[in-house]
């Protein structure tokens, strides 16, 4: 496990807003293809905390080191170019674009076409489009409009997107809000063979404990702002602190797998 | 000592009308998101009927009552506009509500030239305000103290009526959130025609105030409406307490502006404003701007080059239009290098709107920087005509350049008020550097070399131009940095997550937009022989915008037919009537409330709908507009 290389770490991260502290002293680490959640009742710091780390929002205090660098202070569009993929928790995509040429778009930046006034956008990286299209299995709806696909199928396609700078961490913001429950967990697993076999390693909040418990490595629990756990799905599950803080949905989720047991 | 405080009251004085009207504006746009071109016209009708209220009565009783119930009657106009016009278009795109109360403020223009003639009219002198004031050998009008005394009290009242009535509390509501409001039970039909109402009292209050100091005419609502722009966009659109502010401001600029440059005083109020935009770009007091709303349709169907065919009918219309010289007379020709000009024009407007989703209200400037690019190097550097025809469109580069970097920090209505702003200040240049654009007199004798004199020489000329011009950006909107483009229109957010660096990717657009437009304006001062500021005008850049949504924002290649359809109709028009205004304005109207995808795109939707009988396709292209 000391071989692979940490992506992201954070140390002593603060936001407040106010008297309010929304993030408190947060400290934590991400290593390649690892799967990192993180949870909390709402208002517990999970988006300003995401915010922060995607350069969407500036930390009081606290160090931000992303594959080496330190991010704090920098725009998203330089985060990205140092390999880092975003989902949003509502999905942000091109509606007036195909869905292939939302993937060349992201492709184009990529290779640093952007100012390039006289080529074909339908010709850039068309294989490299469509074998990213594949690959979340979208390939069968290239030439649709973005703007027809169904809710699922854009968290694919946002997917596919955030892929496309070949990135070493992937930051997903409640990757599966708004989906059903099926599609919920074909997508993870998906999210979580993508970066198993590309080693990349994933950030994500969730709400869905189902989704959290199957699919995280590890987990960071936050409330009010200060980290209150951190470990493997089992010792978080176990942790009473968790409990107290989950109590409504811990039951629940004990309950329902020991329903599905029974079936 | 003396003459800088008494300058400093003139300008105090003079920001009274601002605030009224700036405040109005902010509270109209704070409720319905509505910006209300028009205020500058309501503000110039209540300056009308105040003008003839204070002459048919007299007496203090029939000069005070006849400014608040001049007020009021143009208040119950507003509420007449607001029922039947803006009800219809809340839900449209802000460009096209903008558009809308453009063409309202046309109608206004020649409906006040009906009614009270062209001339100035001047107004009486206030009763028991007509003395001055004695200030250490300097004269104060006693009316102005007056006015300085009026605008706190103006806006304690409204901040009593929004803080202290539960109305107020309802319009602070509704600014929050409208949605909310409703859900709450409120009727919001009338929360929207009141607030409306209170708006336009308060410009028409403005007008009629401002009659003892100012003669009254026809042009007073485009000069109100861009020093009101400045004013808002300075102090933050919807909010009060940033109307005033900024409403002093820029009356204290201009006021100690005259001092320092007495010629471009318009120069001070810019660099306050370009410093403003930096530091904070929703102004002193105004919040960040909610995403704004799509354009209707945009989800509907993809852009796609044209297929063979479509090439082939392209080539041959332009071969048809070549042939024209063959059978037409020289007036005939004239008439089409004039269309092909604007298609030019157009074309470059409708680059930046449709693929930036950048709506500029004033892209003459940079069709009327390169007329005068090319009358400069012309007349002053006599140099050849080619010469000048390659080098005049890179004034409009250049201005394009420098204001496009501070438009592009802005978006939606603020990029929109913002680039009129902008084309006011170059048109202020035009008109008042006599001494380097010749100001209302303009650059005569620019005349084309002789292998392009002839008129079909230079049709040809101006068709070739405008075909290669429209070719390109063609071209663009298809390469990476087109789709770039179009990326940061579609999703600012995701654009900035794939490492799109949107201000820059903008801000090339508008360069591109305004040198394109500098080709049209070289080529129209040779098509002329001459340049006038009406080249930087307003109401040039309003044609462009009703040009491209007669073409269809949401199509490619939208603009050439709209500038075809249009200027063919307006010279007609203008041929036939002197009431263009009032017939242009009533246009612009109907089309924004029948027709808002234009000619193009109402074609494009009737053949998509006739393509797809099958229901399934039938049935996902309604679901896309139900989610609309």
């Amino acid at each position: 496990m000391s071989m692979v290389p940490t992506l992201l770490s954070v140390e002593n991260l603060s936001k407040s807003y106010g008297g309010v502290h929304a993030v408190r002293s947060v400290s934590f680490e991400l290593r390649a293809g690892e799967i990192l959640a993180l949870i909390g009742p709402n208002g517990a710091g999970k988006s300003t905390c995401f915010d922060m780390l995607n350069g969407q929002n500036m930390p009081d205090s606290g160090r931000i080191t992303l594959l080496g660098e330190d991010t704090v202070g920098r725009k998203p569009r330089a985060i990205w170019r140092l390999g880092v993929g975003r989902t949003f928790q509502i999905t942000a995509t091109f509606p007036t674009m195909t869905v292939r040429e939302n993937v060349q778009v992201a492709l184009v930046s990529y290779g640093r076409q952007l100012f390039n006034l006289w080529g074909s956008t339908a010709a850039y990286a068309r294989g490299e489009a469509g074998r990213l299209l594949e690959l979340v299995g979208m390939g069968a709806y290239a030439e649709r409009p973005c703007g027809e696909l169904a809710y699922g199928d854009l968290k694919r396609l946002e997917l596919a997107i955030a892929l496309a700078n070949q990135p070493r961490l992937l930051l997903m913001d409640e990757p599966t809000a708004g989906m059903a429950p099926r599609e919920r967990i074909e997508l993870m697993r998906l999210t979580a063979r993508i970066a198993r076999e590309q080693s990349i390693g994933v950030l994500f909040t969730e709400h869905d404990m189902d989704v959290v418990f199957e699919h995280a490595d590890r987990i960071l629990v936050l409330n009010r702002g200060s980290l209150i756990a951190e470990g493997s799905p089992e010792e978080v599950r176990g942790n009473p602190q968790v409990r107290a803080i989950y109590l409504g949905e811990g039951l629940v989720y004990d309950a329902r797998h020991r329903e599905g047991a029974g079936a | 000592m003396a003459f800088y405080f008494v300058q400093f009251l003139t300008g105090l004085a003079s920001a009274a009308s601002l605030f009224l009207v700036a405040s109005g504006l902010s509270i109209i746009f704070g409720v319905t998101r509505i910006v209300n071109f028009a205020h500058g016209a309501f503000y110039m009708l209540g300056a009308y009927v105040a003008f003839t209220l204070t002459e048919r009565f007299s007496g203090a009783l029939g000069f005070w009552g006849g400014i608040v119930v001049a007020a009021l009657i143009v208040a119950a106009v507003g509420v007449l506009v607001e029922m039947v016009l803006l009800r219809r278009i809340y839900h449209a795109p802000e460009l096209f509500q903008l558009l809308a109360t453009f063409g309202l403020t046309l109608m206004v223009q020649d409906i006040v030239v009906l009614i009270w003639g062209p001339d100035d009219l001047l107004g009486r002198r206030a009763p028991g305000f007509r003395g001055a004031v004695d200030f250490f050998g300097q004269n104060i009008p006693s009316y102005d103290l007056f006015l300085i005394a009026l605008s706190p009290i103006v806006l304690g009242i409204l901040w009593l009526l929004f803080q202290r009535t539960r109305w107020g509390v309802l319009v602070r509501a509704a600014t929050q959130d409208r949605d909310m409001v409703a859900a709450l039970g409120v009727n919001q039909k009338w929360l929207f025609t009141s607030v409306f109402a209170l708006g336009v009292f308060l410009a028409a209050l403005g007008g009629a105030l401002q009659i003892p100091r100012d003669a009254v005419h026809h042009a007073l609502d485009l000069r109100i409406i861009v020093e009101v722009f400045v004013v808002v966009v300075i102090g933050g659109l919807g909010s009060i307490i940033g109307a005033f502010v900024a409403a002093v401001l820029v009356s204290e600029l201009n006021a100690f502006g005259i001092l320092i440059f007495p010629k471009i005083s318009i120069i001070l109020v810019f660099l306050v404003m370009a410093v403003v935009l930096i530091v904070r770009p929703w102004g002193l007091f105004g919040k960040p701007e909610a995403a704004a709303r799509r354009t209707p349709g945009l989800t509907v169907n993809p852009w796609r080059p044209l297929t063979s065919g479509e090439r082939l009918m392209s080539i041959g219309a332009l071969a048809l239009a070549a042939m024209l010289p063959l059978f037409a007379g020289n007036y005939a020709l004239t008439v089409g290098s004039e269309i092909a000009i604007f298609v030019i024009f157009a074309a470059s407007l409708h680059f930046l709107m449709s693929v930036g989703g950048l709506a500029s209200f004033g892209h003459a400037a940079y069709f009327g920087l390169g007329a005068y690019g090319v009358a400069f190097l012309a007349k002053a550097a006599g140099l050849p005509m080619i010469v000048s025809l390659l080098l005049g469109p890179l004034l409009g580069l250049l201005g394009a350049a420098v204001f496009g970097f501070f438009a592009v920090q802005l978006s939606g209505v603020y990029f929109a008020m913002l680039t009129l702003a902008f084309a006011q200040i170059i048109w202020s240049i035009a008109f008042q550097w006599v001494t380097v654009t010749g100001g209302d007199n303009g650059i005569l004798g620019v005349w084309p070399d002789n292998w392009a004199s002839s008129p079909a020489s230079f049709y040809w000329l101006s068709l070739g131009i405008a075909a290669l011009v429209a070719t390109v950006l063609r071209v663009i909107v298809f390469s990476p940095f087109g789709f770039a483009l179009r990326a940061t229109r579609d999703s600012p957010l995701r654009s900035e997550a794939i490492g799109i660096n949107g201000k820059r990717v903008r801000w090339t657009a508008f360069v591109i937009a305004g040198t394109t437009a500098g080709i049209g304006g070289a080529l129209f001062a040779y098509l002329k022989g001459s340049v006038f500021p009406d080249s930087v005008g307003i109401s040039l850049s309003v044609d462009a915008l009703v040009m491209v949504l007669l073409g269809g924002v949401e199509t490619v290649s939208g603009a050439v037919i709209g500038a075809i359809v249009f200027k063919a109709a307006n010279i007609w028009l203008v041929s036939q009537t002197d009431l263009s205004k009032l017939v242009l304005g009533g246009f612009i109207v109907l089309m924004v409330v029948a027709f808002p995808k234009g000619i193009v795109g109402t074609l494009e939707a009737l053949r998509n709908r006739r393509r797809s009988t099958d229901t399934k396709s039938a049935l996902a292209t309604s679901r896309v507009e139900v989610a609309e």
